[in-house]
């Protein structure tokens, strides 16, 4: 009799048994589930993949009547289309990860009810996929951005260029984590699923998506830690300033939010880890 | 050489009854404080044995219960169980879909689970698509699938679909899609549950050949739940029986299944005449005894070639009438017919009042060993019935046994053996 068991199943709580070998061993599974995503997305549609860009065109077009236009809110000087696209690339990318991931134990219970895989593989193909959606949309920020540049805009284009890439994951990140851990207290307890779709609305006010930091600097000081707990108030603006060279560039803010990035992300693996086992009794 | 490729120590899964909602929430509030001060759940001591038809006093309650036994490397175990005994389960928890609340399973080799096909399906990909998304589900990689890609489409017969959504799939096809993925798996374990109960006849031969082929040929061990006792048999080597969350028996399949049809019935111990279904409103029945008892479980001894059967009662009217015994199996497969009425068109007639039926039946010689389920009919063929008592009584049927011979068994032999002239 050899002792070597490959698996053991037991109900022993191990805090950080995330198995990301496991997650490994399961890619090819991984890359289905974003092939799915993007696949369904479009399937019985006539303009496919162009829903991703209309979606945000659209909104920015509404964006610069409503908000640049009726409400008059500065973009600091930067073209309303740049200022708000921009902001929605970004406010988009974040929210999809958010509002998807948050829903992972409910939308997957059929299928998590009858096999078994590392469970992470879904919110992490979420976030992929998303970035697929993401960069097409980023896409079409950067022809409407050459499309200003060419007539005669000044950008003041700089080197936290090369920040972008963090920011994006950063982004991602946050979604997933935070989505992890809405969707693992969701399981049993349904409280938090009420807050989540009015709460992701109000988050984006907090966000400065439709106006720029200095605007609320101004206006509302008293207020202005709010924008700066936000972590994502420091990816948005280093966002624009590496484009436009206007808004707030600033590194402690900018690591604050890293920091809570990595502390979100690490709680969100670690909560939907301890949930996911059990999850089938309560849902 | 023995081989165990799966241990249970000792499994056991308490679930909470009733609603999830504040309750709940103070209960997770005291189990954390207790799990704080470095104490035990306060409520896993509590709860019962799980049996559904007795109203318990707890909230908690045990699905499975020191479940302890070994799986050895090629054996295909079936499990059996009356619905809630525990078999689903067992098997979610050693597919990983939930985990035990005590004890633990051991496990060698990869494990594939089989618990409803099709799952995973998304209704808007095509065949192909899916093929490869269910078999990623399963474990399998994208090589994999591909080099047997084939085999699929071609055991599943859904080559010119494979284009298609799977959301034009007539409900068979798709089972059969999901079943050919996971045959073409290739873990060292399989578990199926009730898989076969979908699929037209030729299909359910063409998978249970298939999983002897998977069991027998390729030496892989299969854990195979399902209520069909005829796939069971046909496909199992050894068979576990729960009982209210425990294990109530283990052994070869013969045996658990002998077992399990004898206890497997709710008549048990209940008198025949709380079994009648229908009775014609100018008829009381006081009283029916069938092979000399009036209680619905009784024995027919080695020797015995004779059935008794006795209706008492009243009559408003005059009866026209015949007694009519369908003996069955267990799984409601027709033995033989004792109908008179049927076959020589043999009346009787009973005037108005009281009256006693009595019946002497022949038995044949050589009865194999087993149960045999009884219906009971008062009837005016081509008329009308006058009272109906489907599968009102078991039988146990000992066996004939003479010199150094031994009863045949049931399950493998039928209802009776012949003789020379």
């Amino acid at each position: 009799m050899s002792n070597d068991w490959d698996i053991i199943i037991t109900n022993k709580n191990r805090l950080f048994s995330l198995d990301l070998s496991e997650v490994w061993r399961y890619r090819d599974l991984l890359a289905m589930y974003v092939k799915r995503d993007i696949i369904t997305f479009y399937k019985q549609t006539i303009l496919g993949p162009l829903w991703f860009v209309i979606q945000p065109l659209f909104t920015t077009i509404m964006f610069m009547f409503v908000f640049g236009g009726i409400a008059g809110i500065s973009t600091d000087g930067i073209p309303q289309a740049v200022f708000y696209l921009a902001g929605l690339v970004c406010w988009n990318y974040f929210q999809d990860c958010l509002s998807k991931c948050s829903d992972t134990f409910n939308a997957n219970q059929a299928i998590f009810g009858k096999v078994y895989f590392p469970r992470l593989v879904v919110p992490l193909s979420i976030v992929i996929s998303n970035l697929i959606k993401m960069a097409i949309q980023f896409a079409l920020f950067l022809v409407v951005y050459i499309y200003y540049f060419a007539s005669g805009i000044d950008f003041q284009v700089n080197a936290a260029l090369l920040l972008i890439p963090l920011l994006i994951i950063m982004l991602g990140a946050l979604g997933l984590g935070f989505g992890m851990i809405i969707s693992s207290m969701t399981t049993k307890y349904r409280d938090l699923r009420f807050l989540i779709t009015f709460g992701v609305q109000l988050w984006m006010y907090a966000t400065p998506v439709i106006y720029p930091l200095s605007v609320m600097k101004d206006t509302y000081p008293k207020y202005i830690w709010v924008l700066v707990a936000n972590p994502l108030t420091a990816i948005l603006e280093t966002f624009k300033y590496a484009f436009t060279g206007v808004g707030e560039f600033n590194w402690f803010y900018l690591g604050y939010s890293f920091a809570f990035t990595i502390i979100i992300l690490m709680l969100g693996i670690v909560i939907f880890n301890r949930v996911q086992r059990n999850f089938m009794d309560v849902i | 050489m023995s081989n165990t490729v799966i241990e249970f120590n000792n499994v056991g899964k308490q679930y909470i009854l009733g609603s999830i909602g504040t309750g709940t929430l103070s209960q997770d509030l005291n189990r954390w404080w207790a799990n704080i001060r470095g104490k035990e759940d306060p409520y896993l001591k509590i709860g019962e044995t799980n049996d559904r038809t007795q109203k318990g006093d707890s909230r908690f309650v045990w699905a499975l219960r020191d479940i302890s036994f070994k799986v050895e490397q090629g054996d295909v175990v079936g499990i059996v169980g009356k619905n809630g005994a525990g078999k689903s389960t067992l098997l979610k928890i050693l597919s990983r879909v939930t985990s035990p609340t005590t004890g633990d399973i051991k496990i060698k080799g990869r494990i594939a689970s089989l618990l409803e096909v099709g799952t995973g399906f998304h209704p808007e990909m095509t065949g192909r698509e899916n093929i490869f998304m269910n078999g990623s589900i399963m474990g399998m990689t994208k090589a994999e699938i591909k080099s047997k890609f084939d085999e699929i489409v071609d055991f599943a017969g859904v080559a010119k679909y494979v284009d298609t959504p799977v959301k034009r799939y007539s409900s068979g096809m798709m089972v059969r899609l999901g079943f050919a993925i996971a045959a073409h798996l290739e873990p060292e374990i399989l578990v199926v549950d009730e898989v076969l109960a979908v699929g037209d006849a030729e299909f359910q031969k063409k998978a249970i050949g298939k999983m002897q082929d998977v069991s027998k040929g390729e030496g892989r061990t299969v854990l195979f739940v399902s209520h069909n006792m005829a796939a069971v048999r046909s496909l199992c080597t050894r068979g576990v029986m729960l009982k209210n969350g425990m294990v109530d028996f283990i052994g070869n399949i013969p045996d658990t299944l002998e077992h399990y049809l004898k206890i497997d019935d709710s008549a048990q111990k209940e008198k025949i005449i709380d079994n009648v279904k229908f009775t014609k409103s100018t008829l009381k029945i006081s009283n029916i005894e069938i092979n000399g008892t009036n209680l619905s479980e009784s024995t027919i001894q080695s020797n015995q070639r004779e059935l008794t059967v006795k209706i008492e009662g009243h009559s408003k009217e005059e009866l026209n009438y015949d007694v009519m015994l369908i003996l069955r199996n267990k799984d409601g497969m027709p033995y033989a017919t004792y109908a008179k009425g049927h076959y020589m068109g043999d009346i009787q007639h009973q005037p108005a009042g009281d009256f006693v039926i009595e019946r002497t039946i022949q038995l044949p010689e050589i009865l194999t060993r087993g149960a045999v389920y009884v219906d009971l009919f008062l009837h005016h063929p081509m008329v009308e019935y006058q009272l109906k008592a489907p599968n009102c009584c078991i039988l146990e049927t000992m066996g004939y046994q003479q010199g150094f011979g031994s009863a045949m068994n049931q399950i493998d032999n039928g209802f009776m053996g012949l003789n020379d002239k």
